[in-house]
């Protein structure tokens, strides 16, 4: 099945918003094999300067996901998952993600473009609080690769 | 883990020494369920085979976030970082074996920017093959050592 081009340029609803927990951020950080107090433990988040325990950065990819997830499964643009691979990815971030954050990711599919037999897809995903604060903006590029 | 560096004493040209993370088929079945990432790639060696993949492959994101490691472990709990990008330049193959593979990732500091903020230039490799390109992460530091 080929990609849907008339998708680029899409902007999706923002997503439903995403509760940020300590046991969230502790499992993530468990998964990547990284035990740092600064996710784990308060006390150390708190002394070291954060206002609670802080996800790491490449957590903002659960929250984009969480958007851009939806956003790629629909059936209308004709994505192949298991032939998907990721190709680039840029986070910039305004301050940490942290334990207590209420966040939604809203995406924009920026772009579809081939890349000789492969098509690669564009997404940047803003994640920002329920109030509006800019916490990330998440560029993502993932390939369907050609058969 | 080390202790916290200060914007004041790094220079561009300051190596971060290279750590080896290990990644096996029980990290990327984890990784899944943190992420929420469940690409059957990841997993499921039948699938990936047939789908053109020499074995089942790392997340890239899994990879990314050991880079992210070397970063945030070498900057001290105190740090923040505001940029992190990469480009996937090579899969991670994760053999079923019990060691698995190796993602060796080592850095620099490129340039010392305004704000306290520093640029480092990361390298990874698995099984001597570069992994990721154009990676490159911002953290902002304290300006001063720390007493």
């Amino acid at each position: 099945m080929a990609i849907n081009r008339e998708y680029a340029g899409r902007v999706f609803p923002a997503s439903q918003p995403y509760e940020v927990s300590r046991v969230k951020i502790a499992e993530f950080a468990a998964a990547i094999g990284d035990a740092n107090p600064v996710y784990l433990d308060p006390a150390a988040a708190r002394a070291a300067g954060h206002a609670d325990v802080i996800a790491p950065p490449t957590f903002a990819i659960v929250i984009s996901m969480a958007g851009s997830g939806a956003a790629l499964a629909d059936p209308g643009l004709g994505l192949n998952y298991a032939m998907v691979v990721h190709g680039e990815q840029r986070f910039e971030y305004t301050r940490p993600i942290m334990a207590g954050d209420v966040v939604t990711a809203q995406v924009t599919l920026t772009d579809i473009r081939d890349a000789g037999r492969n098509v690669m897809l564009t997404t940047s995903t803003e994640i920002r609080t329920a109030a509006g604060e800019h916490v990330c903006t998440a560029v993502s590029t993932i390939v369907e690769r050609g058969a | 883990m080390s202790g916290q560096i200060s914007y004041d004493s790094v220079q561009a040209g300051t190596q971060i020494p290279a750590v080896s993370y290990p990644v096996t088929r029980l990290s990327l079945i984890k990784y899944c369920g943190a992420s929420g990432d469940f690409n059957v790639i990841h997993w499921n060696e039948r699938i990936a085979r047939a789908v053109g993949l020499p074995d089942v492959i790392a997340h890239g994101m899994f990879t990314m976030a050991q880079a992210g490691r070397l970063v945030t472990d070498w900057a001290g709990p105190a740090a923040v970082v505001t940029e992190f990008g990469v480009r996937f330049s090579s899969m991670v193959v994760v053999p079923d074996t019990d060691t698995g593979a190796f993602i060796e990732v080592s850095g620099q500091v490129e340039e010392k920017l305004e704000g306290n903020r520093v640029a480092i230039a990361l390298t990874a490799r698995a099984a001597g093959t570069k992994v990721l390109t154009r990676a490159r992460a911002v953290v902002r530091l304290p300006g001063a050592p720390q007493a």
